[in-house]
């Protein structure tokens, strides 16, 4: 069986440096960081006090207001996103074939608000009035209830579900939906993910790993991959969405395409619950299959937007696994985490990862990896790789790969290449 | 308009997100206001904290309209 090609026709954003993908993606060529003291709850108590938290998000004034009170907030960024995603795709809704068109999102976590809300009530008031419980608690946390409210909105019928694999979740829902419009099974796939975790509970069970950063003095240079002087990730929040098509169905429609997904690939660390393994052996495993699939060698890979959440341990093994896998190679091609302006979206990470290269190959620009002083050098990383340090990059980019690694050693990995006939 | 009946106005505005000239006695929550089973029971229970007392579900079952939801409170104030 030969399979279908798939092409990028709309993606939609709401991220910690921009509240629609055009926002975010200038943001992300100037190098503007994302990150602020968390106004989302009062964090003075806490080690870690900052985040990259979405601004300025009125759901109200995006989805009917009766409809955004049943949704957590993770939900809320999903609708938000993939309503623009689906405008920029400018898919004719009355006349696609709405059987043919899916939903796979990603997400890490879910409505952990909704339910820290509940939870917190119990503890106050059940000694006077017994449990109370909201009838919408448990369809406002579960995570797979964006992609059903998605479809609901749109009278999509195609494959419905949500993968979870924490930070690597949206990656693997962009390798499903690549998946099955390969294998026939959709024409359109609405995919990406979502995630909203800055509550109490999300940014304490970090803490008390000791993932995040601390540096509570400057929390905009807080996310530093590739620096010596990191000390741990920046939480985020937010949305990403994109809409994956079969080529012949786009091409018969004339829809703008932005790029080609060329492959995916899915690997386990077998190693450990949070630690990345230390000689990048699952990063390896990842890119080595991605590359498979996508019918690519090293040397055709212009761009990898990498893991890179900024913790001591992680960066470390993702350089590694490149220098390991790309050879020689991997110091021509650029590399760059837009987490150190994006902050960690988690569960959404992926999703708006694979859109900043789905962009980059399309405007030929590298966004940059910021907050790298001069001399702050780890000296277990190899500075000979260009890290894109500071300032965007302007360069033809063939085909970019984006890396995400989640807890419980998942890795997943996209590559989108640019489109030709 | 009783001040309870009022308040019960108040309440279904706030958690149907309809207009105050929708919540009519005759009005049905499901047929008028587009209440689901979910957003009934959480008006049920929005009322019980607003007035103090439990509504069992035998009583809740019958309420079907705007006006089922006064009298039957009307009768527990008493």
């Amino acid at each position: 069986m030969e399979l279908k090609r798939v092409v990028v026709t709309g993606l939609g954003a709401i991220t910690p440096v921009g509240n629609t993908l055009a926002q975010t993606w200038e943001n992300l060529k100037r190098g503007h960081s994302g990150a602020a003291p968390i106004t989302l709850f009062d964090a003075s108590s806490f080690k870690s006090q900052f985040a990259c938290e979405v601004k300025d998000f009125d759901p109200n004034a995006l989805i009917d207001r009766k409809e955004a009170r049943k949704m957590d907030r993770y939900a809320q960024f999903a609708m938000v996103a993939a309503q623009e995603a689906i405008a920029d795709s400018r898919l004719d809704l009355d006349s696609v074939d709405k059987n043919r068109i899916g939903v796979v999102l990603g997400v890490g976590i879910g409505g952990i608000a909704s339910l820290e809300e509940d939870i917190s009530k119990y503890a106050l008031t059940h000694e006077e009035l017994g449990p109370r419980y909201s009838p919408f608690l448990i369809p406002k946390m579960i995570g797979d209830v964006a992609a059903g409210l998605i479809s609901i909105k749109y009278g999509f019928h195609g494959p419905n579900y949500t993968t979870t694999s924490a930070c690597a979740s949206s990656t693997n829902a962009i390798a499903d939906a690549f998946n099955l419009i390969r294998l026939g099974k959709a024409s359109v796939m609405v995919t990406g993910g979502s995630e909203a975790a800055i509550t109490a509970t999300g940014v304490g069970g970090f803490c008390a790993m000791h993932a995040l950063s601390t540096r509570n003095d400057d929390p905009a240079t807080a996310s530093r991959p590739f620096s010596a002087s990191r000390d741990g990730f920046v939480i985020g929040e937010g949305s990403g969405i994109l809409i994956l098509e079969e080529l012949e169905h786009a091409l018969q429609r004339g829809a703008r395409i932005y790029c080609e997904v060329a492959g995916a690939g899915m690997s386990a660390d077998a190693h450990h619950i949070t630690a990345s393994h230390p000689e990048g052996l699952g990063a390896v495993l990842v890119m080595q299959e991605a590359l498979r699939d996508a019918g690519l060698t090293p040397a055709d890979i212009d761009y990898i937007n990498v893991h890179g959440t900024s913790t001591p341990v992680g960066d470390i093994s993702e350089s590694k696994a490149i220098v390991q896998l790309f050879g020689e190679h991997a110091y021509k091609l650029n590399i760059s985490s837009t987490k150190s302006m994006t902050g960690h979206l988690l569960g959404a990470a992926g999703a708006v990862e694979c859109i900043a290269c789905c962009k980059a190959v399309e405007e030929g620009v590298v966004p940059p990896t910021i907050n790298h002083e001069e001399g702050d050098c780890d000296p277990q990383i190899d500075y000979n790789l260009n890290y894109t340090f500071n300032t965007a990059q302007q360069r033809e980019i063939r085909a970019a790969l984006s890396n995400t690694f989640g807890f419980g050693g998942h890795n997943a990995c996209c590559i989108v290449k640019k489109f030709t006939p | 308009m009783s001040e309870i009946a009022e308040k019960v106005k108040q309440i279904i505005v706030d958690k149907l997100s309809v207009t105050e000239d929708q919540v009519q006695p005759e009005a049905s929550f499901q047929q008028d206001l587009g209440a689901d089973s979910l957003d009934q029971v959480e008006l049920i229970m929005k009322l019980e904290e607003e007035f103090g007392f439990q509504i069992e579900d035998s009583e809740s079952e019958k309420i079907v309209t705007v006006g089922d939801a006064i009298a039957l409170i009307e009768s527990k104030q008493q």
